[in-house]
C-alpha cells in the first residue's frame, strides 16, 4: 500500500436489496488532500463514505483507509479518523461543553475542548443544552466532535446543511485551517460552490458511479470548453458562436461593427453547467 | 470561526498525550449517564417517582390482612421494590437506548475510539445507583407510613442483597437486549411498558400471587419478576408466611436458579443482537 495515500478504493460495490447504491467506484485520496464527493441526493455519496468510515459493509471491492480495511477497524484506527455524520446528533440534556469535554476523553491526544468550541463558533452556546441548539448550531457541535481528537483524516458528510451563508464561509475557513495543518479531508456535498471553494479534487458521483474526478477548474474539461460569444446583428437578431479563441472573435466583431459590438456577451460554461450536464440534466 | 473567546467554566477532564485508563473511562461514562438521567424530567418522574406514588396509593387503599398475620401493605412493598428494579433496569434501558440509537448518539459513539464496553459500563453504573436510590426511597416510604419492618438478621439482609443484585442484573441485560427490538425510539415505550405492566399483574405485585388462576401462575413463573417478588417476600415477611406460597416455601434455591438463567439468556441476547445503528442505516 502506498504510504502517500490516505484512501484507496477499487471496484467498490454496495447494493440494498435490488437497488445498487454504489456501482464500481475507484478512488484514491492522497494524504493532506481535500477531496469533495459531489453528487445529487441518492447518488451514493453517503453509502460510499460510510463504507470508508467502517459503518457499512461493502459487497465487493478493495478498500484501504489509512492503510487499514475499515471492515476490520479497531479503536486505534478510530483515534486517527474524525467523522461528521450526515444527521445531526442530540445529546439530550447535556450541554455543549459537557459533550465536547466528554468526547475529548476518548482520544489519546485531543485538542483543547474549549478551544475547539471556540473554533466552531459555539462559545456563546457552551453552556446550552444540546437540544436547545438551532440546526446550524447542532451541525457546528457535530464538527467539533469530529475534530476534537485531532484526526489525520476527517470525513464530513454534507457538513454545511442548515448553515446560513456567513456560517458557511466561517466553516470553509475552518476547513482550510485544518487542511493547512495537514489534515486529509473527505467531504460530501451537493453544493458546487462548496466543492469549488474547498477541494483540491472533486469526484462527481451519480447513480452510484464516479463519472469524473478532477480539480474543480478542470472538471468536465472546463478549461478547454468552448466559449459562447453572442451579439446582436444590425437586424436585431441574436447571433451566437462557440469559439476556442473568443478574444480573436471579439476583435473580428469589433472590426466588423467599427467599434462597440451591440449586445455582446462572452460566456464560459460555469461549473454548474458542466456539473448538471454530468449528472444528466441538460 | 474565532469570535471573542471566553473561557468556559467546565474544568478540563482530559490529560493530553495519554488516554484515560479503563476505570476512569467507565466512571466518567457512568457520571455522564447519571447526569443525563437526573436532568431528564421524564426519567425522574416515570422511573423514580412512579413506583413510590404507586406504593402510597395501593398501600393506603388495600390494608387488609391476607393471611399468616401479614397485611397486603407489607406484601405490596416487596412487589413494589421488585417492580422498581424492573422500572430502573428493564423499562428505563429498553426505552432510553432505542431513543439514543434513533438520534444517532450510538452511531456517533461507535465512530470514536471509545471501547464498546464503556457505553455499557455507563449504563450499569447509572442503573446501579438509581436502583439503590429507588429501593431506599421505597423502603423509607414503607417504614415511615406503613410500618414495614426492616430485615432484622444479617441472613435476611444477605438474601435481600443477592436477590436484588441478581434481579437488577437480569433486568438490565434484558432491557439492553429488548432495546434492539424497537424499530424507533418512540415505539420503544409502547412495547416495553405493557410487558412490564402485564408481568406486574401476573407476578404477584398488585394481586396476591396465590389468588391468581394456576395457569397464570405458571406463565408468570417463566419470567424473572415472580421470582424477584418471592425472594423479597422471604426477606420482609415473617418466616411463617412461607406456608402461603404456592410451593409452601420461599424456594430461594429456585429463585437463584431462575434469575441466573435469565441473566445468562439476557447476556447472550445482548451480545448477539445489540446494534449501534438503526435498521435504515444498512
Amino acid at each position: 500500500m502506498d504510504d502517500q495515500l490516505a484512501i484507496s478504493v477499487r471496484g467498490l460495490r454496495k447494493a440494498y436489496g435490488d437497488t445498487t447504491a454504489v456501482d464500481g467506484v475507484d478512488l484514491t485520496v492522497s494524504r493532506g488532500e481535500v477531496f469533495a464527493l459531489l453528487g445529487p441526493n441518492g447518488a451514493g455519496k453517503t453509502t460510499t463514505v460510510e463504507i470508508l468510515e467502517g459503518y457499512r459493509r461493502r459487497d465487493a471491492g478493495e478498500v484501504s483507509v489509512l492503510g487499514i480495511d475499515p471492515d476490520h477497524a479497531d479503536d486505534q484506527w478510530r483515534t486517527r479518523v474524525g467523522i461528521v455524520l450526515q444527521g445531526t446528533g442530540e445529546f439530550d440534556d447535556l450541554t455543549v461543553a459537557e459533550v465536547v469535554h466528554h468526547f475529548a476523553g476518548f482520544y489519546p491526544a485531543p485538542d483543547d475542548p474549549d478551544k475547539v468550541i471556540d473554533r466552531v463558533g459555539l462559545v456563546d452556546k457552551a453552556k446550552s443544552r444540546t437540544h436547545a441548539l438551532s440546526g446550524g448550531q447542532k451541525r457546528r457541535l457535530d464538527v467539533a466532535l469530529g475534530i476534537i481528537g485531532r484526526p489525520e483524516l476527517l470525513f464530513l458528510d454534507e457538513p454545511t446543511t442548515g448553515f446560513d451563508p456567513e456560517a458557511r464561509r466561517e466553516f470553509w475557513e475552518l476547513i482550510r485551517d485544518l487542511a493547512a495543518a495537514g489534515t486529509t479531508i473527505v467531504l460530501t456535498t451537493h453544493y458546487l460552490d462548496e466543492a469549488e471553494a474547498l477541494a483540491d479534487r472533486v469526484g462527481v458521483i451519480t447513480g452510484g458511479r464516479l463519472v469524473e474526478v478532477a480539480a474543480p477548474a478542470r472538471l468536465g474539461n472546463r478549461e478547454n470548453a468552448l466559449t459562447t460569444v453572442s451579439w446582436r446583428t444590425p437586424t436585431g437578431e441574436v447571433e451566437r458562436a462557440e469559439s476556442a479563441t473568443p478574444t480573436a472573435l471579439v476583435g473580428e466583431l469589433a472590426a466588423r461593427f467599427g467599434g462597440e459590438v451591440p449586445g455582446l456577451t462572452v460566456t464560459r460554461p460555469s461549473l454548474e453547467d458542466i456539473y448538471l450536464r454530468m449528472i444528466g440534466h441538460r | 470561526m474565532t469570535t471573542t473567546s471566553r473561557t468556559s467554566a467546565t474544568p478540563a477532564t482530559t490529560v493530553p498525550g495519554r488516554r484515560l485508563g479503563p476505570v476512569a473511562l467507565g466512571l466518567r461514562q457512568g457520571r455522564l449517564e447519571l447526569r443525563q438521567f437526573l436532568r431528564s424530567r421524564e426519567s425522574v418522574v416515570f422511573t423514580m417517582a412512579f413506583p413510590v406514588v404507586l406504593l402510597l396509593i395501593f398501600a393506603s387503599v388495600f390494608g387488609d390482612e391476607i393471611g399468616g398475620g401479614v397485611r397486603f401493605t407489607q406484601y405490596f412493598v416487596t412487589g413494589m421494590i421488585a417492580s422498581g428494579l424492573v422500572a430502573v433496569g428493564f423499562q428505563n434501558l429498553a426505552i432510553q437506548i432505542p431513543g439514543e440509537r434513533d438520534r444517532g448518539i450510538l452511531k456517533r459513539l461507535r465512530g470514536t475510539p471509545m471501547p464498546q464496553w464503556v457505553y455499557f459500563a455507563g449504563k450499569v453504573i447509572m442503573v446501579g445507583v438509581i436502583a439503590l436510590v429507588e429501593t431506599a426511597l421505597l423502603l423509607g416510604t414503607a417504614t415511615l407510613f406503613f410500618d414495614l419492618q426492616l430485615p432484622a438478621t444479617a441472613a435476611r439482609w444477605f438474601t435481600f442483597g443477592w436477590v436484588s443484585l441478581l434481579g437488577i442484573t437480569a433486568c438490565t441485560l434484558l432491557g439492553i437486549a429488548f432495546s434492539s427490538l424497537a424499530q424507533t425510539g418512540r415505539g420503544a415505550s409502547a412495547t416495553a411498558t405493557p410487558v412490564a405492566l402485564i408481568l406486574q399483574f401476573i407476578s404477584g405485585v398488585f394481586i396476591v400471587f396465590t389468588e391468581l388462576p394456576s395457569w397464570m401462575q405458571q406463565v408468570a413463573a417463566l419470567f424473572p419478576l415472580k421470582w424477584m417478588c418471592q425472594g423479597l417476600r422471604s426477606v420482609f415477611l415473617p418466616a411463617s408466611f412461607a406456608a402461603q406460597e404456592p410451593a409452601g416455601s420461599f424456594e430461594l434455591g429456585r429463585v437463584a436458579l431462575v434469575l441466573s438463567i435469565w441473566c445468562v439468556l439476557g447476556l447472550v441476547l445482548c451480545l448477539t443482537t445489540f446494534r449501534w445503528t438503526t435498521r435504515r442505516d444498512g
